[in-house]
C-alpha cells in the first residue's frame, strides 16, 4: 500500500469536538494522484512509488520525463514526489489512482511542506534567543551579543547562530489527527497548523512515529436545529 | 475557500439574528462531575465577533452591583440555545462605554423588532 498522498493546503478553520472546545483544523486538498512511476528495490536499490498530482492545469514537460508518464499512461503533471510503501499489501501499477480514502477519520499523519519565507531576519526571531532590555539605558536591544572567545580560538565556531534567510525550509509536522475525510472531493480536514501558506503543496503520509494517546472526541456532526 | 467553508457548513447552528443592544438569554450546558444541567445567562449584548464558525457574542450582566461579562462561542455545542428577550436602540456596535456606566445612566431605549 502506498503510505501517503500529495496535497494542498488550503486554510485554516475550526471544529467543535463533542466536549465543546473549539479545536484549530487545517483543511487540505488531498489528491486525486496518479503512480508515476515504481521504484524496485532490485533496480533502483529500493522500494517507493512516485505520485504525481492531478490538477486542472496541465504540467509542460520535457521530452525526457514525457516519456515517464507516457510508460504510465497519465497526463503530465506539475508536482511529483515520491512517498514509501508499507509493503503490507500489493504496491500500486504505475498508472494507478491514489484518493484520500488512504486515510481514515481517527489516524494520525505526518505532513511535509515548505515553511513560509520570512526573508532575513535577526537572531530573536530566527533563534529566539532573549536580546537586552528594552529601556533603562541598556544600548542592548536585538543584537546577538559575543560570538566566541579572544585569541583562542581565534575563530568563531561553526553553526554558530547568526541572523540570515528564515523560513522556506522542508518541515516535517508529525502526528496530526485527521478530522475528516472526503474522498469524493479530495478533501482532508487534519487537526493543528500545517507548513506553507494556503495554496502551498504538502506530502501528507501516515505517522511514522504515532502517538499513543487515546483520540481526540470525535467531532460533533451536529444536525441543524431550529431556533 | 470554497472547500472551508464547506468544512465549516455543518459547524454552524441556527441562532436567533442578535444584534448590539439586545438583551439576551443565553442557555449554557454545565457539566459537574457527570451531572449536566442547563445555566442561564442572562444580559446585554454588548459586541460581536462575526467569523462564521468562529463567531461569538460579549454578553454584559451587573450580577450583586459586579459587572461581569461572558464571551459566548456562538455555534458552541455547550450553548443550548439563545433567546432574544429585548431590544434597545443603539447607534454603535460596540458597546464598551457601557462598562462605565451603571444604573440609571445605564438604561437604553427600546427598539421596535421588525
Amino acid at each position: 500500500m502506498v503510505t501517503g498522498i500529495i496535497g494542498q493546503k488550503i486554510g485554516m478553520t475550526q471544529v467543535f469536538g463533542t466536549d465543546g472546545a473549539a479545536r484549530p483544523v487545517t483543511v487540505l486538498k488531498a489528491g486525486p494522484c496518479v503512480v508515476v512511476q515504481r521504484k524496485q528495490a532490485d533496480r533502483d536499490g529500493y522500494e517507493a512509488v512516485q505520485l504525481g498530482l492531478v490538477e486542472d492545469r496541465p504540467a509542460r514537460v520535457t521530452r525526457p520525463v514525457a516519456g515517464l508518464y507516457a510508460r504510465a499512461n497519465v497526463p503530465p503533471t506539475r508536482v511529483r514526489r515520491e512517498v514509501p510503501l508499507d509493503g503490507r499489501s500489493d504496491a500500486p501499477a504505475e498508472g494507478e489512482q491514489v484518493l484520500a480514502s488512504l486515510f481514515a477519520a481517527g489516524e494520525q499523519v505526518d505532513v511535509t511542506g515548505i515553511s513560509r519565507g520570512h526573508g532575513f531576519q535577526g537572531v530573536m526571531k530566527r533563534h529566539g534567543f532573549g536580546g537586552g532590555r528594552a529601556t533603562h539605558g541598556s544600548m542592548f536591544h536585538r543584537a546577538p551579543g559575543s560570538i566566541g572567545q579572544s585569541s583562542y580560538p581565534s575563530r568563531v565556531l561553526k553553526g554558530m547562530r547568526a541572523p540570515g534567510r528564515m523560513g522556506g525550509d522542508q518541515v516535517t509536522v508529525r502526528n496530526l489527527r485527521v478530522v475528516t475525510v472526503d474522498a469524493e472531493s479530495n478533501r482532508l480536514v487534519v487537526t493543528g497548523a500545517v507548513p506553507g501558506a494556503a495554496g502551498a503543496y504538502v506530502v501528507i503520509r501516515r505517522a511514522v512515529a504515532p502517538r499513543r494517546e487515546p483520540a481526540a472526541p470525535p467531532v460533533d456532526e451536529k444536525k441543524k436545529k431550529k431556533r | 475557500m470554497k472547500a472551508i467553508e464547506a468544512v465549516e457548513q455543518n459547524q454552524l447552528v441556527e441562532r436567533p439574528d442578535i444584534r448590539s443592544g439586545d438583551t439576551i438569554r443565553v442557555h449554557v450546558r454545565v457539566t459537574e462531575g457527570e451531572k449536566e444541567r442547563i445555566q442561564v445567562f442572562e444580559g446585554i449584548v454588548i459586541g460581536q465577533h462575526r467569523r462564521g464558525t468562529g463567531s461569538t457574542v460579549t454578553v454584559r450582566k451587573v450580577s450583586f452591583g459586579q459587572g461581569v461579562e461572558r464571551i459566548f462561542p456562538l455555534h458552541s455545542p455547550m450553548i443550548d440555545r439563545i433567546e432574544v428577550v429585548r431590544s434597545a436602540r443603539v447607534r454603535r456596535a460596540k458597546l464598551y462605554f457601557l462598562r462605565k456606566l451603571r444604573g440609571k445612566a445605564a438604561r437604553m431605549r427600546e427598539r421596535r423588532r421588525r
